[in-house]
């Protein structure tokens, strides 16, 4: 742990919500009341044994936790040199991490007396947890979508409204995850008497990317707890690996070990085609710079005049123009690194993961798992590397099969696949 | 003093009320958006509200979402936007100008240059939709300093715990916001308007003008009425979005001033 408290990485956000230059609460004033009272409650629940109690008994009972912590044998075997593990939080209830944070922020809007819950969604894991959890609970449940995503992921679309969910497809801008955040916050504008937002990564104006970390940060802490349960008391990862889009299954591995000044942190960014001038990728720390959107301070694809640029990634999940404000500060300190890769590693990722494991990744992690591979073979035997496999790839193999020139929807082997 | 504070001295002497307008820089064009600027002070406007465009506009509706991206995409900036503004004081030296708009294009630019090729343009206030009081340090106060009003929004969840905060360091005028909800959605209420500006000018002495959710010359008059001036946007963005001839959006205009001016 930290030398010293004051040398500690894990004491922010400070009270105006900054991580060094990072986050704030950069909102209408209109907003401003309803955040200061969530900062409240939030502040409230933390420290309520009750709270943890209800979270970890549906993190167990509805959830599935704890994920497990799975030594990836074959595929350390295939590279040759680090010992790898995926945190498989892929196998939660909803196929992803997402539920982890929603089930938190959920159970915060029934303590304040929300009935009617709004949320944005690009890929659309996001807004399949809060429509399932909002189900569970009997609440209101409107989910923001790009139109461009309505589209491109028609399954999840469908999904939601199985679960009982009003999807908006969001007409503005361009139709993506960032005219959904921005559709959700005119929404929460319009309605702030019964009606909370709840985000789907660790940023947006304060108290967000702090809650959002919280939820999630069980993934780091179970990492700490099973590493040490299979290779000894108080064996830590040397390396931890984590995609990031808007960057809250990342922090949520990373954030337990900040002060573990032995861990090597590595945050890997959707590269699309390469990270180059023409913005063709949704690598914020690599390719933008700062600015302010969506209340907080932090790292964002932006022109010369400071208007927000479209990202470009083969996943939906990491297409979004900004990064949490944790990570941009943890950038700019030096303990995290991060990386980027290109879609067509990721899809090569994607393939090894299939073949070596049995496991169906999604393509957000698909990225970690990629930069896995690109720096395992040089690492000895005894190096852990610990990466999280935070989503399955189910609501992928269309997109994949594409890629790989399989055409599903026509052919005797496309229904075949289907059925 | 700036014009800001000079106009509202001439209005409260001639016992008027303000009319407040807002269009978008640059929508659809650069030179049609001047000449609509230009024609504002022969209409009767008081007080201009310049947009300055930005693709993430959070707080607005479907018609200034749209003038925003119609500037944009002919090509405007924070600098073109500037620049509208000198052009428009070549010929006018006393219409004040407050510039409304988003953040990031000023944090961008850097706000020590920005306030002083603002205040080199003619601006002479700023409003600024995301950066409420907790963010004072950012622009509000170096604003200030630099001779810019800033103006805040005061909105109907401002309680009044949070009401003293909120008219700190607020300068020029205060804009309440009739409606909870974003620009040209719902309907302002006069009969709902009046405790609340009642209650804010309980603890200040600056003018309070009302916005959002009024498109028509009645509801500028009944508006003004129970407060010191009205504020219209969208419907006269509307007219532009229409494509009607600038004469005819100035003479849109010359109708919603004279509501307000009955007041």
């Amino acid at each position: 742990m930290a030398d010293d408290l004051f040398n500690s990485f894990m004491n922010g956000p400070d009270e105006q919500g900054r991580f060094g230059i990072f986050g704030g609460r950069f909102v209408s004033e209109t907003l401003m009341p309803l955040i200061l009272r969530l900062e409240d409650e939030y502040n409230k629940a933390k420290d309520d044994p009750e709270f943890w109690a209800e979270m970890n008994d549906l993190w167990t009972h509805y959830v599935g936790r704890p994920s497990p912590l799975y030594h990836a044998e074959r595929l350390s075997e295939e590279l040759g040199g680090a010992k790898i593990y995926m945190k498989r939080d892929e196998l939660n209830h909803t196929g992803a991490h997402k539920v982890n944070n929603v089930l938190g922020q959920i159970l915060l809007a029934r303590r304040m007396g929300k009935t009617r819950i709004i949320a944005e969604t690009g890929a659309g894991q996001h807004g399949v947890a809060t429509a399932t959890v909002c189900a569970k609970f009997g609440l209101k449940c409107i989910v923001y979508m790009g139109a461009h995503d309505v589209k491109r992921q028609a399954p999840n679309v469908f999904r939601m409204r199985l679960l009982g969910a009003e999807v908006i497809a969001v007409q503005s801008g361009r139709g993506t995850l960032k005219d959904a955040m921005n559709d959700a916050l005119r929404d929460w504008v319009t309605n702030v008497h019964d009606t909370f937002y709840c985000i789907g990564t660790a940023a947006g104006p304060h108290p967000y990317p702090a809650m959002v970390r919280d939820f999630q940060s069980i993934i780091g802490k179970e990492v700490r707890t099973q590493l040490a349960e299979q290779e000894g008391e108080g064996r830590l990862p040397d390396t931890v690996i984590a995609a990031i889009g808007g960057g809250s299954n990342a922090i949520g591995l990373f954030h337990p070990f900040l002060d573990d000044k032995s861990v090597r942190i590595i945050g890997v960014e959707a590269g699309g085609k390469g990270v180059d001038d023409r913005i063709e990728h949704c690598a914020s720390l690599t390719g933008g710079r700062p600015g302010v959107l969506h209340g907080n301070r932090t790292y964002l694809l932006q022109d010369g005049d400071g208007q927000i640029m479209d990202g470009y990634s083969i996943s939906a999940g990491l297409d979004y123009p900004g990064i949490g404000p944790e990570h941009s500060w943890l950038h700019e300190i030096g303990r995290a690194e991060y990386v980027s890769i290109t879609d067509k590693e990721a899809l090569d990722a994607f393939q090894v993961s299939c073949r070596t494991e049995g496991i169906i990744p999604a393509l957000e992690p698909s990225h970690a798992l990629a930069h896995v591979m690109k720096i395992a073979p040089d690492l000895p035997k005894d190096h852990i590397i610990v990466m999280n496999m935070c989503g399955r790839g189910d609501k992928d193999v269309f997109t994949v099969a594409k890629h790989l020139g399989f055409d599903m929807s026509d052919t005797e082997e496309g229904r075949s696949f289907e059925e | 003093m700036t014009r800001i504070d000079a106009k509202f001295a001439a209005l409260s002497a001639a016992g008027k009320k303000a009319f407040v307008a807002y269009v978008m820089a640059g929508d659809p064009d650069f030179e049609t958006s001047l000449e609509v600027v230009k024609g504002l002070p022969g209409a009767d406007v008081d007080v201009i509200e310049l947009g300055l465009p930005f693709t993430d506009p959070m707080a607005d509706g479907p018609t200034i979402q749209l003038a925003g991206q119609r500037a944009l995409e002919a090509g405007m900036t924070l600098e073109r936007t500037l620049e509208l503004a000198r052009r428009f004081r070549e010929e006018d030296n006393t219409t004040p100008i407050v510039l409304m708009g988003y953040y990031n294009p000023i944090y961008n630019r850097g706000v020590d240059t920005f306030l002083e090729d603002a205040k080199a343009a003619g601006i002479d206030g700023l409003i600024v939709v995301d950066l409420p009081p907790e963010e004072d340090a950012e622009l509000c106060i170096p604003a200030q300093k630099a001779g810019l009003n800033f103006i805040r929004l005061a909105t109907p969840t401002t309680d009044d715990a949070r009401l003293p905060r909120v008219l700190q360091n607020t300068s020029g005028f205060v804009y309440y916001v009739s409606v909870t909800g974003i620009t040209g959605s719902a309907e302002a209420q006069a009969g709902d308007v009046g405790p609340e500006v009642a209650r804010i000018k309980a603890s200040t002495d600056l003018p309070v003008i009302v916005g959002f959710g009024i498109n028509t010359p009645e509801k500028a008059e009944n508006i003004a009425s129970v407060a010191d001036g009205a504020v219209v946007g969208s419907a006269i963005v509307s007219q532009i979005a229409a494509g009607k001839p600038v004469a005819e959006v100035l003479e849109f205009v010359k109708t919603l001033s004279d509501g307000a001016h009955r007041a």
